[in-house]
């Protein structure tokens, strides 16, 4: 049994009286050790997917609708907050998109570390700050012990992001989940943060979430790739094999729309259109108004998740006549 | 924090420099004599040349003014004259009454606007924001010679459970129980401004709960009750911080109805008296002390501020 089981998940959100659906039968699940990248445009359903793992979906406009999270053995969903709460920022933890604002500008870094700590941890303050200087210089914090004192403004974005990753992994955590961690910062501090986290992942066995919309961050860090698009799971498979043949037009789409350095093209190709608001009521696959082998099945029926090759389902009338 | 409370120490002198030129200049803004002024309708022209004299009015206008500063410097603010004593001594003797009220005030302001204020945030949107809210704005809207008033009719006419005006010494007969004297008046100055930190309060909170590092507390599993306590009313706190100095400012003003209302032998209402009297000296007097003590409770909320933010002090 895997660590993480997303079973179908619904997400809705309640705008003028109605239940409008943002995540529908989303289904993946993580092992120990093991890399899932969810990627796709904003507003996709990709942050609310993790925030609804984590079990931080705020009050009561937007909610689970349908589907179950089985973490480690629990059924995360019939749980008692209280229960819930003891996993959070211990078993399951999170790093979020803002390391800018994602820190409490009051309070000095080593005292949030030790907050997270001790909310989990029966230590003395003494016990937990020591911990959090020994966090502070496993992400690379220079002078930690100094460092563990500081305000959040008075260190850089970069920083703040390695604050939150030490903040993240206090109670060694079986799952990390990382919404965006590195698309606020620097490219060279981007390359930094991931691999700190791949070479955490490497000592500690944790498992991750990492959510991006940069396949390139993706194809570098993931063992396995889950393609959103307009709130369902459009492609997925291992890493190796999805990049080896892109089964979805809407993946094929994006892939194209990163630069190469060493290419010829003049012109970057893009997908067209933009993705369709919750509002509009779409028929069929979602992603056909903007995929150029459109037909009249495309328009009228939802395609079903199909294995396209052993371990790599897709959600395409056409998956074969994409591939290159 | 020591340099910034020394900085913003130095900055004081300018201030209070400009307004004690303001405060000087009020008896010389009202056309006419000043010493015709200071003596009334009825005076003679020979006491007027005789008070001129006196009190230096026939010097150019800069040297009474350096000779006034020097006298205020030693804490002469001259003298009375309705009482014929010391300006100082006279505001001292209200000073009692007012300071307790000003204290018990913001007590309440505190123990009422504070707890309602994050009730109200914490409970958005339920049955106890409605109450609270609209208790606030009605509190709010209520001016506070009315509401004085009708606490005196319930609880000193009706049910006679409190004084209705007056106010001895704690020195006195009676003692502390004296400040039983104190609260409906307090009260009455309260209500306005602790609806005023009530909707602040809620406000702020609402705010500081979209931000971020909110969610981030709540990630790490912490009750809500610590993530309302803890993480967002301390934020929240910043903004109400500022607020209390113009409550401050708006009780100096309010004080001056309330102690008439509950006939309080207090500042406020030496200052009406005074008008009242045209005993010019001693309104000049507690302008005087009023500024200062506005500057100092200004002062007071800017190293509050510094305290709790801690991106203030040091830029």
């Amino acid at each position: 049994m895997a660590l993480l089981e997303v079973q179908d998940l619904e997400i809705a959100v309640r705008t003028k009286g109605k239940l409008l659906p943002v995540v529908q039968g989303v289904s993946f699940d993580v092992d120990d050790n093991e890399t899932l990248g969810i990627v796709g445009e904003s507003g996709c359903g990709k942050s609310l997917t993790a925030l609804a793992i984590m079990g931080l979906l705020g009050g009561t406009t937007v909610r689970i609708t349908g589907g179950n999270i089985r973490f480690d053995g629990m059924d995360l969903l019939t749980l008692s907050d209280g229960e819930r709460r003891s996993i959070m920022g211990n078993r399951m933890a999170m790093i979020f998109q803002e390391p800018m604002t994602s820190l409490n500008p009051v309070y000095r870094i080593g005292d949030q570390i030790i907050e997270n700590i001790r909310q989990h941890q029966k230590m003395t303050n003494a016990q937990a700050r020591d911990r959090a200087v020994e966090l502070l210089s496993l992400v690379r914090i220079p002078n930690p012990s100094e460092r563990v004192d500081s305000f959040p403004h008075q260190m850089s974005g970069g920083q703040r992001q390695r604050v939150m990753i030490a903040m993240a992994l206090s109670c060694d955590p079986k799952l990390l989940i990382a919404d965006e961690p590195t698309t606020a910062l620097d490219v060279t501090v981007q390359k930094e943060v991931l691999d700190l986290m791949a070479d955490l992942q490497t000592r500690m066995g944790t498992a991750i979430v990492l959510i991006s919309h940069d396949l390139g961050v993706i194809s570098e860090t993931c063992d396995k790739v889950a393609v959103m698009y307009r709130g369902r799971v459009v492609e997925a498979a291992a890493t190796e094999n999805l990049f080896a043949e892109l089964a979805h037009p809407y993946t094929r789409g994006l892939l194209n729309s990163i630069p190469v350095v060493d290419s010829d093209v003049d012109w970057l190709e893009a997908i067209p259109g933009r993705v369709p608001t919750l509002e509009e009521e779409l028929t069929g696959c979602a992603f056909h108004p903007r995929c150029a082998l459109v037909t009249k099945l495309c328009a009228t029926s939802v395609p079903q998740e199909t294995e396209y090759k052993p371990g790599h389902s897709v959600r395409c009338h056409f998956s074969g006549k994409v591939a290159p | 924090m020591l340099a910034y409370t020394a900085k913003r120490l130095l900055t004081l002198i300018p201030t209070l420099l400009a307004a004690s030129i303001l405060v000087f200049l009020f008896v010389h803004l009202i056309p006419g004599d000043p010493a015709a002024i200071l003596l009334g309708d009825t005076a003679t022209p020979e006491e007027v040349a005789q008070l001129s004299a006196e009190m230096g009015f026939d010097r150019p206008l800069h040297v009474q003014y350096f000779i006034w500063l020097g006298n205020v410097l030693q804490g002469d603010l001259g003298t009375s004259i309705f009482f014929r004593q010391p300006v100082l001594s006279v505001i001292g003797s209200g000073a009692e009454t007012s300071i307790l009220l000003a204290s018990m005030t913001m007590i309440w302001i505190i123990l009422i606007g504070l707890p309602i204020g994050i009730l109200s945030a914490t409970r958005q949107g339920t049955w106890i924001d409605q109450i609270t809210s609209s208790g606030a704005m009605l509190a709010a809207s209520i001016p506070t010679f009315w509401l004085g008033l009708y606490l005196i009719m319930i609880f000193s006419v009706t049910l006679g459970w409190f004084p209705s005006s007056g106010f001895p010494s704690l020195s006195d007969h009676g003692g502390i129980t004296n400040l039983r004297y104190l609260l409906l008046p307090s009260l009455t100055l309260a209500a306005p401004n602790a609806a005023l930190i009530v909707r602040l309060v809620r406000a702020s909170m609402l705010d500081v709960s979209r931000e971020d590092h909110v969610r981030t507390a709540r990630a790490k599993g912490l009750h809500p009750t610590r993530v309302a306590i803890k993480h967002i009313f301390r934020n929240a706190l910043i903004a109400v911080a500022a607020a209390f100095g113009f409550t401050f400012a708006a009780l100096i003003s309010e004080a001056v109805v309330t102690e008439t209302v509950f006939s309080l032998p207090g500042i406020g209402r030496l200052v009406v008296q005074s008008i009242l009297r045209r005993d010019y000296p001693v309104i000049q007097g507690v302008i005087l002390v009023i500024v200062v003590l506005y500057m100092v409770v200004n002062l007071a909320v800017d190293l509050a501020y510094a305290r709790l933010d801690p991106r203030v002090s040091l830029k």
